[in-house]
């Protein structure tokens, strides 16, 4: 018998039956309590199941006998009379007689049962107790009963011989384990040895508890505190070991070398020794889960299979405490949530069946847990659609998030995406906790999910938490200790290669293999003074994970990965969220244990984390942009699509004067005022001439001051990191930098406040703007709502839809027709169809030059097409297409 | 007085003993000012130790220190007690102290004897005290030639 699994169901059967007592009796007293005799017929309910379940015959068929009683006097076929009461009691007693026997010998004790369980089912099967029935009758009622009992156990009997394996098919814990859960009504039974309990009969019952007693002289049950004493003591003899290594390496002729060496190897012997006793097979975790499963097929109708492989994977016992709740919670969620009903399985030409398998395997000094199932996967629209309804996302960052993105807002709290929040799962309050409860572990949870094909949630844990393997780095002058776990790998880059290391306004980022890591310097974390000149020196950068953030945290100096015992921090310093721990090196020198998470959230912002991925496409076909590039002092890149500027200039210092604080210079006959890019310094001289970059909006116009005008580039654009900072609508990679695209709108409107005032009067037009990209959606949006229009824009048609369903009336929908591929026809019909829209104007734009679009787009009803992306060329356009549509409304 | 028998409650472990203990206090120097802490709050005092630097941590807080593979959290009592540095940290002695279950060592410029001051011989808190110390203090003796200030362990802990 499964020992911890024992020692649990006790647990949890003592405490039911203290509550049935008191219950019981409360029951006597008032006969009529629905609520009461629910409440009992539950608690020997869950005792009869549990006991089922781990194969505790004898207690079971007790409690099922009394459970029965129950059950007729919870529907009311058996009057609650203080005899049939006193019976009850009296099956509760023996039932907790043979709790006590099995606590003490961690066996069922041979006690005969047989005569109460007569008595009881004579009494379920009376049909009723009634005040004057006679001794005799009762008697006699009771004797048929018992026959009928016998009769109908000699059958079951005969069907168990019949069928051995099927009747009570084994789940052997240690071996794979692959219980099929189907809407039986028996539990498998779980035993250790299938071979014995295939051959298994009423006799076998004795061999099984004679098997019991020889695993019990074989082990003893030790209290966990004198285990976790033990590891410490440990803890305490490795560094003890550590520092006497330290002392004999200054003296290798010590005559103390030998003993030394002779202690090392046994020190580490015994913590290898005291690990394992701490280890426990990762199945102690599982062992609920078929039952869990089961249940969980009865509510919801789903049949599914469960496949366990690798129970017999060891782990440290806190960590096993630490992950039996998420990995519940993640099980329910997926027999809930991803499998689908029988039906639908069906319909959709899967087994009817579902598959949850659960892996566990260790993998370079961690263990790995995989929880796969074939079901719906995650739906990544309804994902979005919910963290946008709840605020977790904007539908700006909605637009640029990828798929693996997406996924990860799964654990975010409040998302849960089912419909129908069921009694199992779908409170939205479980894989947030779930990540939560890994990451403290030291542990990562991934997702993988495919619509249709089902989900695999990988969690990585460490083996054990006292002892962790650690990088031991120096920052600062000081000497800290990051857990290796969360270390991805490490980069040097040598001081002359210092120019991969790109500034992005004042943050620091490092290309590593097409991907932009933010970096962190570990002495501004730590706020310690760097000592070294970091211009001169190789770059040491410890590439980190934390969940889905990646950034480089950048350290003076790397020594050695070390084996540190992990001690708690003073209560002094719980609130500094910077360190998880402290250790203490060979030398005795103490130092602490950095907490990347905590780091992660204190110095790396969302923007700079996001990683950052070249080879993913934010849009579908190639766009190529014409960006202009410049300096704004500082050696500082910005650069801005050439389509929005409307001149360059140079401009003679002398030209420029001052006017109520604000630089202007006298442009083409009229005024036009002069900024400076915000955020951005002057180093050295103001240049004479001054460049000047020139965005002219009808009348208006303003200038852009900036350091240098660099060069023109045609890119492929695509904004890669969202800016928070007025005026920079992000950043994107040109011509292989990082360089910042300013947001143009952001100048004009701050070198002319009154812009809209002067404009938004003059047309009340209301444009919807479709576009996957999320900067095109930008640019568009500035460009025409610096022209007066209040424009809407969203990145797919179901959004567009979902704005025309709403009272919002356009008169101007301009969409990408690249992005909206072949949906394209239906949603122009979709559109005219609706009452308002019969006269709505229409535009296309393209990133593609080739003809055939625009043929498709006028085709397909667009009433004009332009190639992205020319500002004034789609103003022109909008006032066209509505004066057109105006006269023919009129004219109609 | 009662504030000292309230403080006397707090239990080290040593109670047998802990008659013989209830009037004795640990005497050390801060600042040219003499400072007790009960007897059976200390753990043991020790010479100027290596202290780890703990960065980020608050200003009161010196940093860690080994005590025989025991992490140690080592309060900076000048400034704990709005006095100045008085320089590197491992240049102060130690007087471990047991607080909440947990060891603190207190940072002090020098530690003198152990005193036996019967309870009657400890006055109130002079009000006029600055607001800092006052809330650390249990009580103040008279003796022959100077003031010693009793103060509250737990109330010198407890300031995160």
């Amino acid at each position: 018998m499964d020992d911890e699994l024992l020692q649990e169901f006790l647990a949890e059967s003592w405490e039911m039956m203290a509550r049935l007592d008191n219950e019981i009796v409360l029951l006597e007293k008032d006969p009529s309590s629905e609520e009461l005799i629910a409440s009992i017929f539950r608690a020997i309910h869950t005792v009869k199941g549990t006991c089922g379940f781990i194969g505790l015959e004898k207690i079971g068929k007790v409690s099922h006998s009394t459970e029965n009683v129950l059950g007729k006097m919870r529907d009311r076929e058996l009057e609650i009379v203080p005899d049939s009461i006193s019976l009850v009691l009296e099956g509760i007693d023996r039932v907790k007689e043979l709790m006590e026997g099995l606590e003490a010998t961690s066996a069922e004790p041979d006690v005969d049962s047989s005569e109460l369980i007569e008595r009881l089912d004579a009494l379920a099967n009376s049909g009723g107790v009634t005040e004057e029935v006679a001794a005799d009758d009762l008697d006699a009622q009771i004797e048929a009963a018992r026959l009928a009992t016998l009769a109908r156990i000699e059958e079951e009997k005969a069907a168990k011989e019949a069928s051995p394996v099927e009747a009570e098919a084994p789940v052997a814990v240690p071996e794979v384990a692959t219980p099929v859960i189907e809407e039986k009504k028996t539990v498998a039974p779980v035993v250790n040895k299938p071979s014995q309990s295939a051959t298994k009969n009423a006799s076998g019952e004795k061999e099984a508890g004679a098997g019991h007693s020889v695993v019990a002289d074989l082990t003893i049950r030790v209290n966990v505190n004198v285990l976790d004493t033990l590891m410490n003591l440990v803890g305490e003899l490795v560094l003890t070991r550590n520092q006497l290594i330290q002392l004999s390496r200054l003296d290798e002729e010590s005559r103390y070398a030998a003993p030394i060496t002779h202690l090392n190897r046994v020190t580490t012997d015994l913590q290898e020794g005291v690990m394992k006793t701490r280890m426990q097979p990762i199945g102690n975790a599982w062992n609920k889960l078929p039952r869990l499963v089961r249940d969980l097929s009865q509510v919801t109708g789903h049949k599914i299979e469960l496949e366990m492989n690798g129970a017999d994977t060891e782990l440290d016992r806190t960590v096993l405490e630490a992950i039996r709740d998420p990995l519940t919670h993640m099980v329910r969620n997926s027999a809930d949530h991803g499998i689908e009903s029988p039906e639908m399985r069906k319909s959709l030409g899967k087994n009817e069946a579902g598959l949850l398998k659960l892996d566990a395997f260790h993998e370079g000094g961690h263990v790995i847990i995989e929880i796969q199932d074939d079901g719906a996967g995650i739906n990544t629209e309804k994902v979005l659609a919910k963290a946008i309804a709840n605020g977790v996302v904007s539908e700006q960052e909605a637009g640029s998030m990828r798929q693996n993105e997406v996924l990860n807002l799964i654990f975010n709290a409040g998302l849960s995406t089912s419909e129908q929040v069921s009694s199992v799962s779908g409170r939205g309050v479980g894989m947030d906790v779930v990540k939560t409860q890994i990451e403290q572990i030291g542990g990562a949870v991934e997702l993988q999910s495919e619509m249709g094909a089902g989900t695999t949630v990988r969690i990585k844990i460490p083996l054990t938490l006292a002892i962790v393997s650690a990088l031991i780095v120096k920052s600062g002058g000081e000497i800290f200790a990051i857990p290796q776990l969360g270390v991805m790998e490490l980069v040097r880059v040598a001081a002359e290669d210092r120019s991969r290391i790109e500034r992005i306004h004042d943050k620091e980022v490092f290309r590593l293999r097409d991907k932009l890591l933010p970096l962190v310097y570990l002495n501004d974390v730590l706020g310690l003074e760097d000592l070294e000149n970091r211009e001169e020196i190789d770059v040491n950068i410890a590439v980190v994970q934390v969940g889905d953030q990646q950034f480089g945290l950048v350290v003076n100096e790397v020594f050695d990965t070390e084996e540190i015992v992990v001690k708690p921090m003073g209560s002094l310093l719980k609130d500094v969220e910077i360190y998880q721990g402290t250790t203490i090196l060979g030398d005795g020198q103490v130092i602490m244990i950095l907490d990347l998470a905590g780091i992660a959230a204190q110095f790396v912002t969302d923007s700079t984390a996001s990683s950052i991925d070249d080879s993913e496409k934010t849009t579908s076909g190639i766009e190529l942009t014409r960006m202009l590039m410049f300096d704004v002092g500082n050696g500082s890149m910005m650069s801005v699509p050439l389509s929005l500027i409307s001149r360059l200039e140079e401009i003679p210092q002398d030209k420029i004067e001052t006017s109520g604080g604000q630089s202007v210079v006298q442009y083409q006959g009229g005024l036009i005022p002069l900024l400076g890019a915000d955020g951005a310094s002057w180093t050295g001289e103001v240049p004479d001439p001054q460049p000047v970059i020139v965005f002219s909006e009808g009348v208006q116009s303003m200038g852009l001051m900036v350091e240098e005008i660099q060069d023109i580039i045609e890119e492929e654009l695509s904004i890669q990191m969202q800016s928070n900072r007025p005026g920079v609508l992000g950043s994107a990679i040109i011509g292989e930098k990082a360089v910042e695209v300013i947001d143009t709108q952001h100048y004009v409107i701050k070198a002319n406040p009154d812009w809209f005032s002067q404009t938004s009067e003059v047309k009340s037009s209301h444009v919807l703007v479709i576009d996957e990209s999320l900067f095109f959606r930008h640019l568009v949006a500035t460009t025409i709502e610096s022209d007066g229009y209040s424009v809407k824009t969203v990145a797919t048609i179901d959004e567009a839809v979902l704005c025309l369903d709403k009272d919002d009336q356009f008169q101007t929908i301009i969409a990408d027709v690249d992005s909206l591929g072949e949906g394209l026809e239906e949603f122009l019909a979709t559109v005219k169809s609706k009452t308002g829209y019969e006269n709505v104007s229409l535009i296309s734009l393209s990133g593609n030059v080739n003809g055939n679009h625009e043929a498709r787009a006028l085709a397909a009803g667009f009433d004009r097409h332009l190639v992205k992306f020319n500002a004034k060329q789609l103003v022109g356009a909008i006032q066209e297409v509505n004066d057109r549509v105006k006269t023919v409304g009129a004219s109609a | 007085m009662s504030q000292v028998a309230t403080s006397s409650t707090r239990t080290t472990g040593h109670s047998d003993s802990h008659l013989a203990y209830q009037n004795q206090y640990v005497s050390f120097l801060l600042d040219g000012q003499l400072l007790g802490i009960p007897v059976r709050s200390v753990q043991e005092v020790l010479n100027p130790q290596t202290i780890a630097n703990t960065p980020r941590s608050r200003n009161e807080i010196a940093g860690l220190l080994n005590l025989r593979g025991q992490i140690v959290t080592a309060v900076n009592l000048r400034k704990r007690m709005g006095l100045a540095d008085k320089g590197p940290e491992d240049e102060y002695m130690n007087v471990v102290v047991i607080g909440d279950g947990e060891s603190f060592s207190l940072l002090v410029d020098e530690v003198g004897d152990v005193m036996n001051i019967p309870s009657e011989k400890i006055e109130a808190v002079p009000s006029t005290l600055d607001p800092t110390w006052k809330s650390v203090t249990v009580g103040v003796s008279q003796l022959e030639d100077r003031l010693l200030i009793i103060l509250d362990v737990d109330a010198v802990l407890d300031f995160v």
